[in-house]
Formats: structure tokens, sequence, C-alpha cells
């Protein structure tokens, strides 16, 4: 008789707790985005509703476009290097644990210091390219930090570095975890090497993706302290993500309803792209 | 070419690339480190990968009890003790919580349990500018606003949702059997998930642990939002530490200082690395 | 006997809560060198009086990260005694009525007499004092490297912008860098600050930045000013992007650059540097510029505490306001001090030359809010203007384009 009602009771705090917390709180930002809320929330709503504003904004248009650019290139390389390091580890190889910990470490750095540690190396007079200049190739250029159109690749290159190792980590459990049996048999029948990996072992791989792309895509949202570390959102303002626009216009410019709004937008556009990638999981993993 | 050459050469190939790919992911923290060894006429003249001409370890004291923090100069040994009164027990009651939500997902029939999983889920997409304000709110009412305890309990509730993940997709994987068996032995409701699933859940526990503790540890916008002179956190010290607005940017003493204060996590991470990977396998990438 | 006694100390047990030590929280970002040494002056001048500080610092973007901590400290009901803030972040915290009232302590010392009316509009809201003004900067200086310039063959100091354009041509054809500039919105709204004020005199200035006169705002004078910039543009290193501004001193302090437009915070670099001024560093106002300022100005404001903390809480305003510690204060900080009546024996030559050209501003009426810095416009259209400034000035947008959205800015 217990058993009716002790799950569900044990559900319910946090129920409670993240309902409130963040749904309410969404709630709340939502219909913050209608009015004129300043430098403090106020509830009165706005005539001209900020939505009309945000998509007047050149600034708001570049960081979606960031967004796009970041998000497919941060997700899609660290996925990649991710399979690619898990696959090599997998080898057998010895000093596998060195090399584990190598890849994964970043991931326990905060933003900041990736930030500012890639700041310095990424930077022309202080770092890679000056290295290269006192080794004796004066003529080399590596200065897209400081590029308006190549700065974004800085920070994507730093956000790879930090969660690639991550990935690395979910591909390499999956791996691992792939049934040796269909292995054993597919190596009977002949296949080997690459040619294995990509046929059977990789498709098997599919949770690996969801998890890591969750990961991923958490990550992409909270960029405002990598971009801020890194590059100020600079040169100009051609490093900005949504993450730095909604602090900027929320916080800086006092500006919370067109704050709010951009808020909304980002977890829309959020939305759309996670909750299928989600649900399909969700679904795979109610039918096993 | 022979079997055994072929082979050999991909065995040297492998290690190449690996070589390569451990120092471009060490080059980071080795400039850090290189660098915070260094007097700063040294840094200012010189190359970012040199060794260091005349070491020193006079910027690790600084950062470490003498770098001026805010009006004295008392570096980042004080707020050591703020970060861990606040972690420790956001962790724990993190995996409290996402454990008891994850057996309670996977070991009962609930109407609308995937939907409740979902809405923990996606609670992890929320951007904490947003929470910023009503949080703080919230806080205030409860009279825990500017305490450690109101910092607990924030970090608390934004990590229910990645702790639900772990622990729901590490017992959905679990051995069905055993927990019949236990059932039919006449294990109840807390008996199953104290005696039964906790203790055999060891690696899911080092994951959320590891994922917890970095986040929590790492956070800089609610510690210095919704702390106050008593009770700020480390971040809020070591960003006080780097960005200064004026005055001599004493990089040396900056780096030392991001590296102590990635200390915890940095042996977090190492320590427990074997158990991640075991965690991360057992059941929470397979289908 | 014995009754006496414990009654004695039954009387001080009970006293003893009103012995309770005073104590203010301070938020603030001044969290290295000379700034926080010059507040350690203010903390043990507290401490004297029996007042302890607690220290709240935030640090980060000339006090960004301190203001989103405020927003929800005062959001969660307990705001610190006091805060350091810039321009219209002090109206705005004391329209939403979180400011506390000073005037009991400003009447006494007669703040209305000593502190510039220009000043005074961000210190007051409706009549009431709620800040106190701990220093005025001011954004039109020019810094250069006598020895740079003298290998130059800049013999005499520019005295308006094409000389002074003159002057940048032959440093860079010496072989230095003419500009030393660090590429952030900030820095380059302070560098557009003197350039407007020599393009269109104070009256221009006041009409574009703190009236937000359309018309002013999409006037050729305008226009000429974007020129200028992109003219400036031509005399700073391809590095300059995203570079810290004491880096750019440090260029001019290294004898790599000859010149950087910079506020007179920059002097601390100098003077930490031990360098003389006059005889390693010049200071001198944007060429076009003599005679005007251009301020910005740090205050604490004080916010509604109870009734408890009030006491401290006006300690705290009164050391703020003596002319000693302004004293003490502005002569490391490399600003002049926020009282007209603070003698300035103990500053430097530059620092002589500021106090000097703040009285005059003041009384000639040529003492204007900082655009660059938020004493003119409020920070959306502060920030909305950094969005111009800096898009011109990395080259993607033309002079033409960038007048017209600094019209579009200022709605």
């Amino acid at each position: 008789m217990k058993n009716r009602w002790l799950p569900a009771l044990t559900l319910t705090p946090s129920l409670v707790l993240v309902g409130a917390c963040v749904y309410g709180f969404i709630a709340f930002t939502i219909y913050l985005s209608f009015t004129t809320s300043t430098l403090m929330p106020q509830f009165e709503l706005a005539e001209e509703i900020p939505y009309h504003r945000l998509f007047r904004l050149s600034t708001f248009a570049l960081s979606a476009k960031n967004l796009g650019v970041f998000s497919v290139l941060y997700i899609g390389l660290s996925l990649l290097l991710g399979m690619v390091m898990a696959i090599l580890i997998d080898q057998k190889i010895r000093g596998e644990t060195a090399f584990r910990s190598i890849f994964l470490y970043p991931m326990a750095l905060s933003f900041i210091v990736t930030g500012t540690a890639w700041k310095w190396i990424l930077d022309p007079s202080i770092g890679f390219e000056r290295t290269v200049h006192l080794m004796g190739f004066p003529d080399f250029v590596f200065d897209w930090i400081k590029d308006g159109d190549m700065a974004i690749y800085c920070v994507v290159i730093a956000a790879v570095w930090q969660t690639s190792g991550f990935v690395m980590a979910l591909f390499l459990a999956g791996l691992r975890g792939v049934d040796t049996e269909v292995m054993n048999a597919a190596r009977v029948d002949g296949a080997k090497g690459w040619n294995m990996y990509w046929r059977i072992v990789i498709p098997q791989l599919g949770p690996s993706f969801i998890s890591s792309f969750v990961i991923l895509a958490h990550m992409a949202i909270k960029s405002y302290d990598l971009v801020i570390a890194l590059t100020g959102g600079g040169p100009g303002r051609a490093t900005w993500l949504p993450s730095v626009f909604v602090y900027q216009y929320t916080f800086t410019r006092n500006e919370m309803a067109l704050g709010a709004a951009s808020a909304v937008l980002m977890l829309i556009a959020v939305s759309i792209v996670v909750i299928p990638y989600v649900r399909s999981e969700l679904r795979q993993k109610a039918q096993s | 070419m022979n079997r055994s050459s072929t082979d050999l050469l991909q065995r040297v190939l492998l290690y190449v690339v690996l070589g390569f790919l451990a120092l471009v992911f060490l080059l980071p923290i080795y400039v850090m480190v290189v660098n915070s060894f260094k007097p700063l006429e040294e840094i200012r003249g010189g190359n970012l990968i040199s060794l260091p001409l005349s070491a020193t370890i006079e910027p690790w004291l600084q950062a470490w009890s003498k770098a001026q923090i805010g009006v004295q100069p008392i570096g980042l040994r004080p707020y050591f003790m703020n970060s861990f009164l606040m972690v420790i027990p956001a962790v724990l009651f993190s995996t409290l919580i996402g454990s008891l939500n994850g057996y309670v997902l996977t070991q009962f029939k609930m109407r609308g349990a995937t939907l409740m999983f979902g809405a923990l889920l996606f609670s992890v997409f929320i951007p904490f500018q947003i929470v910023l304000i009503p949080m703080a709110k919230l806080l205030g009412m409860l009279g825990l606003a500017g305490t450690v305890k109101g910092l607990i309990l924030v970090h608390t509730v934004y990590g229910i949702g990645f702790g639900t993940l772990f622990f729901r997709n590490f017992y959905t994987a679990f051995p069905h059997e055993l927990v019949k068996s236990a059932r039919m032995d006449g294990a109840g409701f807390f008996v199953l998930y104290w005696r039964l699933l906790l203790p055999n859940s060891l690696p899911i526990i080092v994951v959320n642990v590891i994922w917890q503790f970095t986040n929590i540890w790492n956070d800089f916008l609610f510690g210095a939002s919704f702390s106050d002179f008593s009770s700020y956190p480390l971040t809020v010290a070591l960003n006080n530490l780097v960005s200064s607005s004026t005055g001599v940017k004493e990089y040396n003493v900056h780096f030392a200082g991001a590296f102590i204060a990635a200390l915890p996590t940095l042996a977090v991470y190492v320590v427990s690395g074997k158990y991640f990977v075991r965690g991360l396998m057992a059941g929470s990438v397979k289908g | 006997m014995k009754r006496t006694i414990v009654a004695g100390l039954v009387s001080i047990a009970l006293a003893s809560p009103v012995l309770a030590q005073e104590s203010v929280e301070v938020l603030h970002w001044w969290t290295s060198g000379g700034e926080a040494a010059a507040l350690g002056v203010l903390k043990k001048d507290l401490e004297g009086q029996g007042v302890k500080w607690n220290d709240m610092p935030v640090a980060g973007g000339g006090g960004e990260a301190a203001m989103t901590a405020l927003r929800a400290r005062v959001t969660a009901g307990n705001p610190p005694t006091s805060v350091q803030m810039l321009g219209f972040d002090i109206q705005d915290w004391a329209k939403q009525g979180a400011l506390g009232d000073l005037n009991a302590l400003a009447t006494k010392e007669n703040w209305d007499k000593t502190v510039p009316l220009a000043l005074q509009q961000f210190s007051k809201y409706q009549g009431k004092w709620v800040a106190a003004p701990v220093n005025i900067h001011s954004t039109n200086w020019v810094w250069a490297n006598k020895a740079v310039l003298e290998k130059a063959g800049v013999t005499t100091m520019p005295t308006d912008f094409d000389g002074f354009l003159a002057a940048l041509e032959k440093v860079q054809k010496a072989g230095f860098v003419g500009l030393a500039h660090g590429g952030q919105a900030w820095q380059e709204a302070t560098v557009f600050d003197g350039v407007v004020l020599a393009t269109g005199g104070v009256d221009f200035y006041r009409k574009a930045f703190i009236n937000k006169d359309k018309a002013a705002l999409g006037s050729d004078t305008m226009k000429k000013s974007f020129d200028r910039m992109a003219a400036l543009r031509k005399y700073v290193d391809k590095d300059f992007s995203n570079r810290d501004w004491n880096l750019a001193s440090a260029m001019v302090i290294e004898g790599k650059a000859g010149f950087q437009i910079m506020g007179d915070w920059a002097k601390g670099e100098f003077l930490n540097a031990k360098k003389v001024p006059g005889k390693d560093f010049l200071c001198f106002r944007v060429p076009g510029t003599q005679g005007m300022v251009s301020f910005n100005a740090d205050q604490f404001g004080m916010f509604k505490v109870g009734a408890g903390a009030q006491a401290a809480q006006t300690k705290l305003a009164s050391a703020i306001m003596n002319p000693s510690f302004q004293s003490a204060f502005n002569v490391v900080k490399g600003s002049v001090p926020a009282r007209t009546d603070v003698s300035d024996k103990a500053f430097d030559d530059c620092g002589k030359k500021g106090m000097k050209d703040l009285a005059e501003a003041n009384s000639k009426g040529t003492l204007v809010g900082s655009m660059a810095h938020g004493h003119a416009v409020p920070a959306s259209v502060k920030n909305g203007f950094y969005d111009v400034i800096t898009q011109h000035f990395n080259g993607k947008l033309d002079s033409a384009a960038a007048v017209k959205a600094m019209v579009a800015a200022a709605e």
C-alpha cells in the first residue's frame, strides 16, 4: 500500500524545486520580456513589445549567427575529436591512464581559467605567433584572435579543448560497452581495423552521442565566461554569443526586458534542437 | 610489407598521434605553470613557453596569502573554506536527491515518469542570468540571502537535473533479477534503495560527484551575487585577483592563483579518473 | 557587597549590546595596487573611529560584475551599506528608492559649496544627497613619452587636433607606434570623448551627448569626429584588439609608442614605473580641448540601511569627504579631489594641472560629464554608442553609417 504514494512523494521535492526555480523563473522571464523593465523588474506591460526592438538590433543578429557557427563547429569538432581519441585509447595502449587524464583534465578548469590561458596562447604578440617568430620564422602570422572575422574560431578552439576529453570519456565507456559477441562475430566474418569501427561499433554508440550532445549543448549556453575571458566579446562585437547578449542587456545596459526577450528566444532555440534528440533517447530507453 | 611491420607502423603512428594530442592538451596548463614561476620582467620580455631563467616561488606565495584581493592583502587562502563549506554539502544533497530520483523513476511504474524525467532533464538548459533576480528574491524571502546555506540551496536545486540524469540512466541498466529477488525477500522502499541500489552505485556516484563538484566549485555568478562579505567563495576571490581594472597586472601571480584555485577539481578528476570511465560505462550510455 | 557587584555585572551585561561594534559593508571593485591601498587608508581611518570595515570586492569590467551582484543583493533585501558607483547608476538606484539620505551630514559639512555642480547632478537625487564622491577623473588627456617625441622630431606640443595628427605621423615615421591603444569599446569611446570635444567644443558635446539632440548626433560635426577617429586608426599597431588599457600605457612607458589618449588613471601606471612627469612623460589635454574637462567620478552610494547601521554609514560618508583623505587618495589614484577646497600641495605636476583645469572648467561652465564613462547618457544609450564607435573603429561602419547609427542608438 505504502508503495503507491512513496515513489511519487520522493520525487515531489525535486519537482517542486525545479518547477519553481526553473519553470517558474522561465515563466517570470517570459512575462518580463513584455514589460518596461530596465534596471530592475517592472510589471507594467510595454507599449512596444521588446521583441520588435530586439529584431532591429544588429548585435542580436550577430549573436544568433555566431551561435550557429559556434555550436555547429563546437559540437561537431568535440564529437569528432572525442570519438577519435576514444578509439585511439581503446587500442590497448600502454599508459592509458595517463593519456586519459591528460585529455580529461581540461574539464576540471573553469571557463575563466581556460579563457585566460588561451587568450595568452592565441595572442600574436606574446603567444603562438611570437614563439614561432622566435624559432626563426619571422613571417608567420596567426592573429585570428585579433581579426573580427576569425575570432569566433578562437572561441571554438578553446571550447573544444575544454570538453572534448569529456566526450572522449563518454565514447570510451560506450565503446567498452559494445557487445563483445557482436564484435567477435564481425571479426570472424573478416572485418578488421577501421572497417569494423565504421560498420559495427560506431552505429551502436547512439546513446553516447546523445549524452555528449546534451552536455555540449549545455556548455554552449553557459559560454559567457569563456567568451569574456578570451576575447571580451571583441574585436568590437565580433564574438558575441547569445549568452553575452543576454548578460549585456539584462545587467550592463539596464534593459532587463530586452535581455529577458533574448533569453526566451535562446531557450526556444535550444528546445528546438535538444528536445527531439532527448525524446528519441527517452523512447529508446523506455522500450528496452 | 609483411603483416607484423604494418602492425608495428600502425602502433607507432598511434602513439605519435596520441603524443601530439597530449602535447596540445597539456599546452595551456604548461603555459600557466611555467609562467607562474617566472619573475614579472621575464614574462614581459620573454617567450611564453620557455622555461624560467630565474625561477621563483614568490608568485605562489603571493597568490596564496599576500595578494590584494580587496582592501587587504590576504591572498586566496581564506576563501578556500567558504568554497568547501558550500560545495561539499551541495554535492552530498545533489547525490542523494539524484539517486533517489533515479531509483524512483526506474524501479517503479509511475504514470508520467518519462515526462517528469524530461522536465527534470530540461532544467539543465536554463541560462543562469535569468535565474539571478528571481532567486535573489526567493533567498531574501527565505532569510538565506548572503549566507553559505543559501548558496548550498541554489547549487543543489540546479544540480538536480544532471544528478537525476546520471542515476536514472545507471539504474535503468541495473539487473532486474537482483531487484526482483530482493523484493520477493520482502525488501521495502527504503531498504531496496539503501541496501541494494545505492551501495552498488559507486561508479555513477563518482561521475555525479565529479560533475557537480566541478560545476559548483567553478561557479562565479551565483557566488558573487548571493553571498556577502563573509561568505563569498574562492572563484570571486580569484576573479578579484585576476580581473582588477587597474594596476600592474602580475601575470605570474594570476597564473599561480588560477592553478591553486583549480587544484581541488584537478585532484578530484585525476584521483577518480578510472572510476569515472567505469561509471560512464555502467549503463549511462547503453541502450 | 556581593549583590552590588552582581548588579553591576548584570547592568554591564545588559548594556553591552549598545557597545556592539559598528560596521559597514562596502561593495567595490578596487582590488589592486594603489587604489586598494588608498581604500585601505579609509578602512584604517574608520577602524580608528570604531567602525569595522567589511570588504566585499567584486572585480571586473570596470564595475560590471559588481553592479550585477548589487542587483541581486538589493532584490534579496540585504544591500551593502555602501557601494562604489558611477554616474547614472547612482540616479537609477535612487529612482528605485534604494538609496538613503545624507542631507544632514551634507549640510553640516557644507558639501553644496565645495563639490562642483556638474558632479552634484549625480550625487544628489531630488535635492537629497545620496552619494559621497571620492574623486574626479577626467578623460580628455594625452600621455606622451618625452624621449620618443624628441627622437621623432616633435619639439612643440600640438595645440590643435590637426597638429596632433601631424605629430602622430612624425612618430610613426620614426619607427615607433604613433598611438598606443587597446581595442576595447570603452577605450575607443574614451578617445571619442576627446575627439568630439576637440571637433565641436563643449556646446556641441552637451547637445549631442547630454541632451541626445538628434540634429547634433546626425550633424557634419559628428561625421568629422568619426573621420578623425578613422585617421587615428592609422596610427594604431596591428595587435591593438582587446588589449588592456594598462598594457597600452606600458607601450608608452617603455618607449615603444609615442602617445596614448586615456583618462588620468593612466598616470598611476607611469608613477608606478617610477617615471617623472615633465622629465620622462608629458601630460596634456587632447589638442583642441584645453580649457574643457570631460569628467567621471567614483562615488560611494549610501544604501537604505536600518537605523542601527546609519551611524556607521554617516561616519563612512564623512570620512570619504574629509579633505585629508581626498588628498591622500587622489594623489595615488591619479584623479583630483571631488572637493574644490583641497590643497594641491601633495600632488605631482600633472595632478596640479588637473586640479587647475578642473577649477577653471568649473567656473567657466566647461565641465561636462564623460559620455564614455557613464556621466552623460544612461547605460543603455552609452552602450548603444559604444557599439557604434567600436564597430566604426574596427572598420565595420563608415563615418556616414556611423552617424546614422548614433542617432538610432540615442532612442
